[in-house]
């Protein structure tokens, strides 16, 4: 990346010919708010933030940085976990929160038309009203936005049956580094040539800037139920996630719990958990009514075959409320326990659950680190976190170490480093523990096609050749000494 | 059940040594696909590549290497009561996984059980400097890295050898009913829209020869009680007609005319052109029969939301696909570079340009 032909005084005052000059932020304590996102580890200060307010303007934008070859970082809602949305010392922030308008919603067709600033929760809130919901539900879906849904192919509790961003949009509007605007997809299902679509999604911000986004709805289940049950060890529990998913039901959502999750969450949110369980399933279906009366009595016999030591079936919606209650608000009731916690994001092979969690168990150990378990269990996708206090010298370093290995113990059971938060910064060294230097070549080569100088979010998502060598080499010397 | 990868690349490595363009066939089923071109190619040749290399059926993911007919892959997973959720067409007994991932096909179920872009989790490929990189992985969710693997499905083997994939599977459907009734094509696409925005086991909407068919799949219970609220009457050999459906066996496949695929917003009024007309995946995907020109037909594919190419017939020559705007024609040529920079997968079938 070559540096800024433009300084800073100059680049703000030629942003404000074009944008309300009250949203070119120049100033250190206006713009402290953007130095890092929801991984507040991670810092930097950039040099300016804006706030366009058309897509015309964003053009115009992305025409005067690559101009002047200033990097650019979109933003927004600013509650990604990995550091993608952290600034560059000499770039712009480019925020989308302007862009927060819901464009239309085609009942029939069972599509939405969303800036991207569009915030999750209110797309299902907004379409409500004709029967619909979008699927994707991330735990932050109160806050984060569509645009930033787009770029971290987000999931959700309830994608193992409907599915990532990826498979629930149709078309994006991006605006290119050069500030050309595109759009990828259309109305329809498929279209010819590459799937651009998918490319774009998941992307982090490398490939373009996203303006508008059309989203696929469903039409919501007439009813949802969950079970939830309790086991005296995580290998059974695992074993009876397995066993629903052979005997050919798909759940909305199925979660798990290890024993030092359960009791904060209960702890937390009273929700009437078992305690002593090891490990907890919360299983929901949903569907028609018939179809969600014949599964959950085959779930809950499934678990009780399995050796589940409780089961309890929701009997209302209230009742159904109060058992996500306590998996939902499992991070803030950690956060109560533990001055600072770290949440990672790797996937594994299910069968090897039991395995990771017992090694896991070492490494708390070995580091000194206490670990509580939530898991995406009907996906593979885990969210330990490790539990510190930023304020002891050294605890953040040893905690990151401690997250390093769990990401590396992913790979070598065959999962992958993140499974929905994405690689940002926080997870760029472990890269080259999924990916060999070919692999990474590959996707530097395809980066250079959208963006050949490479100043669209730069440091996030690919690592640099030259520093794998050094990390893999450091690895190996780390595995090396545990031996 | 063979690992030929060696020997696949070692075949990609000799043409980049001696300048030749190579042209990567399966099972040949859909070789009628893409464009035809005068540039002289070596077959690279898949079929032996064949048999699975894991399957968990309990994490419902298989890897398969690409050369693998989709009839032993159906077998396998039937074993354990699960499916390719994308109901791949099967043009011939000899169709392969590679190839339905390459042309991006999907059967009648597409908007309510995935296609097979979608299924796919991560896979190995050969890309133009011989390379065998692997893309994704073996688990569901994974945002690691670009998504390459999902970059493939329609590029026809342009960006490279697909070698090896890993797909999620899914349980059959307990239970499936197929109900059919007299309608008009104006009258069944707005109806067919309807019924998808319904909270029920809706799995397939096709409406051919003025006959509406709606498939109702999953829990035994939810099919018999939508059956019995919706209109239609049941239809024997339900599977038979889905099947002949998928892989275009219907009467209205048969012939020499041209096949127009247009894939368009579901609700959308059908094009003015008089004809033959198929309409599947509950209106978003058509089929049209007739002698027509790309230019005439790009025009009402856009003005429904979408895109259309010829699928079979007609004037191979010329494009096949609906163009693409200058921007991403462009971005697409820089693709083909950063993975082909000699061009030596397919060149033209795509696109002219490609």
């Amino acid at each position: 990346m070559s540096t800024p032909t433009i300084d800073r005084a100059e680049l703000a005052r030629q942003f404000r010919t074009f944008i309300d000059p009250a949203f070119v932020i120049e100033d250190d304590e206006t713009i402290r708010p953007y130095e890092c996102d929801g991984l507040s580890m991670y810092c930097e200060m950039p040099w300016l933030v804006v706030l366009p307010e058309t897509v015309e303007q964003v053009q115009q934008a992305m025409r005067l940085c690559h101009e002047h070859k200033v990097p650019v970082v979109a933003r927004g809602a600013g509650t990604g976990l990995s550091a993608g949305a952290m600034p560059h010392a000499e770039g712009v922030v480019l925020s989308l929160a302007k862009f927060n308008r819901i464009l239309q919603i085609d009942p029939l067709a069972r599509t939405a038309r969303l800036q991207p600033g569009v915030r999750n929760l209110a797309i299902s809130e907004e379409a409500a009203q004709y029967g619909l919901y979008y699927g994707p539900d991330p735990s932050s879906q109160i806050a984060c936005t569509i645009g930033g849904n787009v770029a971290e192919n987000s999931g959700g509790v309830h994608c193992l049956k409907y599915g990532l961003t990826v498979h629930n949009i149709l078309s994006v509007e991006m605006v290119t580094v050069e500030g050309e605007k595109l759009v990828v997809g259309s109305d329809a299902l498929d279209g010819c040539g590459m799937d651009m679509l998918a490319l774009m999604t998941g992307s982090e911000g490398l490939l373009g800037i996203v303006t508008e986004v059309k989203v696929r709805l469903l039409p919501k289940p007439e009813q949802a139920q969950v079970v939830m049950a309790g086991f005296d060890s995580v290998q059974n529990a695992g074993d009876a996630v397995g066993g629903v998913i052979a005997h050919g039901i798909i759940p909305g959502g199925l979660e798990m719990m290890d024993g030092f999750a359960i009791v904060a969450a209960e702890d937390f949110a009273q929700a009437g958990y078992p305690r002593d369980a090891a490990a907890l399933l919360l299983c929901e279906v949903d569907g028609t009514a018939e179809e969600v009366q014949e599964h959950i009595e085959q779930a809950s016999n499934l678990f009780r075959s399995f050796g589940a030591t409780s089961i309890r079936v929701s009997q209302s919606e209230e009742e159904r409320a109060l058992l996500w209650k306590g998996r939902k608000s499992a991070f803030p009731a950690v956060g109560r326990i533990s001055p600072d916690y770290y949440c990672m994001d790797g996937t594994i092979p299910r069968r090897h659950l039991a395995y990771v969690l017992t090694e896991m168990q070492k490494m708390s150990e070995h580091y000194g680190l206490r670990v509580a378990n939530v898991f995406h269990a009907g996906d593979g996708n885990m969210h330990p976190l490790i539990l510190f206090d930023a304020n002891v010298p050294g605890e953040f370093e040893r905690t990151e170490e401690f997250g390093g290995a769990i990401l590396s113990m992913c790979v070598n059971v065959g999962g992958c480093i993140t499974g929905e938060h994405g690689v940002g910064v926080e997870k760029i060294r472990q890269m080259a523990i999924q990916f060999d230097d070919l692999e990474l070549a590959q996707f530097h080569a395809l980066k250079a096609a959208f963006d050949p100088d490479g100043l669209l979010n730069p440091g996030k998502g690919v690592p640099a050749l030259r520093h794998c060598q050094e990390y893999r080499s450091l690895e190996h010397k780390a595995h090396a000494a545990e031996a | 059940m063979a690992d030929k990868t060696q020997t696949l690349q070692q075949q990609v490595y000799a043409a980049l040594a001696e300048e030749r363009k190579l042209s990567i066939v399966g099972g040949g089923s859909k070789a009628f696909m893409g464009r035809q071109t005068d540039v002289e190619t070596t077959p690279l040749n898949l079929s032996e590549h064949t048999g699975i290399v894991d399957y968990q059926p309990v994490e419902l993911v298989l890897t398969v290497r690409a050369g693998t007919p989709l009839k032993e892959i159906d077998a396998a997973l039937a074993e354990h009561n699960q499916c390719l959720s994308f109901e791949p067409p099967h043009f011939s007994a000899r169709s392969t996984i590679g190839g339905t991932l390459a042309c991006n096909q999907s059967g009648p179920g597409r908007p309510w059980t995935y296609s097979v872009r979608d299924q796919v989790l991560g896979l190995r490929l050969i890309n133009g400097k011989a390379e065998h990189l692997h893309f994704g992985g073996q688990v569901m969710k994974n945002v690691a890295g670009y998504d390459v693997s999902r970059l493939q499905a329609g590029a026809l083997g342009c960006l490279g050898v697909i070698t090896e994939v890993s797909l999620k599977v899914m349980p059959r459907p307990a239970s499936s009913l197929t109900l059919v009734q007299v309608m008009d094509l104006e009258d069944a696409i707005p109806y067919m829209n309807q019924r998808a925005g319904e909270p029920k086991p809706l799995t397939g909407a096709c409406w051919v020869d003025g006959k509406l068919y709606l498939r109702l799949a999953g829990a035994q219970s939810a099919v018999e009680a939508t059956a019995h609220h919706w209109d239609g009457d049941v239809l024997e050999d339900a599977g038979d007609f889905w099947a002949a459906l998928r892989d275009q066996k219907l009467d209205f496949f048969a012939g020499d005319a041209p096949l127009w695929r247009f894939s368009v917003n579901s609700t959308a009024a059908n094009p003015p052109m008089d004809g033959d007309w198929l309409v599947d995946w509950g209106g978003a995907q058509r089929w049209y029969r007739g002698e027509a020109t790309m230019g005439d037909m790009e025009p009402l594919a856009e003005a429904a939301g979408g895109q259309v190419s010829l699928f079979r017939g007609g004037d191979r020559r010329g494009e096949v696909m609906h163009r693409q705007a200058q921007p991403l024609q462009q971005i697409q040529q820089r693709l083909k570079q950063a993975f082909d920079p000699d061009g030596v997968f397919n060149p033209g079938r795509l696109y002219s340009w490609l």
